[in-house]
């Protein structure tokens, strides 16, 4: 059964998972006519929520997807996901593991999770992972979810393609020298301290907040309001510490607390919410504690999203950041098929090999070449000017 | 111009369905598919028939390979095959099923839609070379 690019859309639009599911492969793949399809879709993007999961492997990220897909769906939303794994640089080959996890969401189809191997070459895999989002999106999935590992620079480039990015930052992952080093952590909206029952969390918790409040020492943060986050935020750690206490003693008890926590939390964000929309305040990371094996946190960890998602809204920063993230996706694909104009002048100057070969042989260097092959590209354009 | 950028990669769906324990074979599998270049979804223990057409029409995967130990393959089969039409999947996943089936089994499957069955000790360099020869074109 091979769809055409028409029926693709048709199918997309309609609802189709198999269309969606064969369109992404196409996007994925690069196939022919994914170009077509993915401009189809533009216009009927832009209604889901895009939210980025990012951390270090094994912090939790699949079981905290697992939980809020759950989550939504119980609020009777939709949801869809897409996992990215690494691959092989030496075959390509992937174990796409993020799939397991989701346990919750079995034979719901409203859930849909696709897995995206980290292909690793011409940089296009944000591209891909985008117009996957973009997909989705047009089916009419109300949240998206991209879940990848934070390992390096790429991945932040995907998560960057997600209105809300949560770090979810295990307990124990070292000092605040750490903190400070790993630029992931720059890119947090909300920080999740996953596996918030183990030991060490409330440190973590603390050197997380350290570092949010120390970046605030540059922002110049307006009084008042903050306060009142700020005390919110120094509660978090103490009951943490309780919940952990509780923990040892009856099972029962900690998850009542853990519920008090999430309510207190909810109050916390409707304020908030009520108060952005009177003035633009700025966005202060919050710090979270979650046990995605039991959902604990989980509920205030999405009202936390919502809030920030409301507050893109309301402070009109979400076109801003569309606007941007337009632009680059310009960028990328002008890159990208530039790259393709570049290797066919290669090809008709003989081939990078032969070029090669001509700089091992002493007769140039790869710079004259570069000018070489431009040449022409270069008198077009001075042409057009 | 965007054929030349094309790149394609064949995707596997390793599953283990009902209930049966044994994952050595499927994880040994992975492993060998993975090292071919293929990208491998796993499935993990204790699926339902279900669970697999639902991974396999989401991932949309070129071949779902089945494993199972049980003896429970001429019930579990069908349900994965059936769910596979339902999705109008059927006709372009390879289907294969390894693990302990009785040869008089073998043509049974077969007639349901399963392209090959692999018994014990089957060489991965075997099975990987039938998927790249039989993997659907799409």
């Amino acid at each position: 059964m091979t769809l055409s690019t028409e029926e693709l859309l048709e199918g997309i639009l309609e609802g189709n998972h198999r269309a969606l599911a064969r369109a992404i492969t196409k996007i994925e793949n690069r196939q022919d006519g994914y170009r077509e399809i993915v401009s189809g879709l533009y216009e009927h993007t832009g209604s889901a929520d895009v939210i980025g999961i990012t951390g270090s492997p094994g912090a939790g990220k699949s079981t905290l997807v697992d939980k809020m897909a759950k989550t939504y769906r119980d609020q009777g939303l939709t949801v869809g996901i897409v996992a990215i794994d690494p691959s092989s640089p030496y075959t390509g080959g992937a174990v796409l593991g993020d799939r397991i996890r989701m346990a919750s969401n079995v034979g719901d189809m409203d859930v849909f999770f696709r897995s995206m191997s980290a292909r690793g070459s011409l940089g296009g895999l944000s591209t891909a992972t985008a117009d996957a989002v973009k997909a989705l999106d047009a089916f009419g999935k109300d949240k998206v979810i991209i879940e990848t590992v934070g390992a390096g620079q790429n991945e932040i480039d995907i998560v960057q393609a997600a209105d809300t990015v949560a770090v979810l930052v295990p307990p124990e992952s070292g000092d605040n020298v750490q903190m400070l080093k790993a630029g992931i952590l720059e890119i947090a909206d909300v920080f999740a301290v996953n596996k918030a029952d183990m030991d060490g969390a409330d440190r973590t918790v603390q050197e997380l907040e350290e570092m949010v409040h120390m970046d605030d020492g540059h922002v110049s943060v307006p009084a008042g309001h903050h306060g009142m986050d700020v005390e919110a935020d120094v509660d978090m750690p103490e009951t943490g510490e309780n919940a952990d206490v509780d923990m040892t003693d009856t099972g029962d008890n900690a998850d009542v607390d853990m519920t008090d926590t999430g309510d207190n939390a909810d109050v916390d964000k409707t304020d908030e919410g009520g108060n952005a929309a009177d003035a633009p305040e700025p966005w202060e990371t919050p710090v979270l504690e979650t046990v995605a094996t039991t959902g604990e946190g989980v509920d205030a960890f999405l009202d936390t999203l919502q809030a920030h998602a409301n507050w893109l809204r309301d402070t009109g920063r979400i076109e801003a950041k569309r606007r941007q993230r337009t632009a680059e996706e310009i960028r990328t694909l002008l890159r990208e098929d530039a790259g393709e104009l570049v290797e066919r002048e290669l090809a008709t100057h003989g081939g990078v090999d032969a070029l090669a070969g001509r700089v091992l042989d002493g007769e140039t260097d790869p710079y004259t070449i570069a000018d070489e092959v431009l040449e022409p590209v270069e008198a077009c354009l001075d042409a057009e000017s | 111009m965007s054929q030349s950028q094309e790149e394609r990669s064949i995707r596997c769906l390793v599953a283990k369905v009902g209930l049966d324990g044994h994952d050595r074979g499927a994880h040994v599998i992975a492993r060998a598919f993975r090292d071919a270049g293929f990208e491998v979804i796993y499935s993990g223990l204790h699926k339902a028939p279900d669970e697999i057409v639902q991974a396999a029409v989401q991932e949309d995967v070129d071949v779902i390979g089945i494993s199972i130990l049980s003896g429970a393959h001429n019930t579990l089969v069908p349900k994965v095959v059936d769910g596979l039409k339902e999705y109008d999947a059927f006709e372009d996943t390879l289907i294969l099923v390894g693990g302990v089936v009785p040869d008089e089994d073998k043509a049974h499957l077969k007639e349901l839609g399963v392209a090959e069955v692999f018994g014990p000790g089957t060489s991965m360099a075997e099975t990987v070379e039938f998927v790249r020869k039989n993997a659907p074109e799409r």
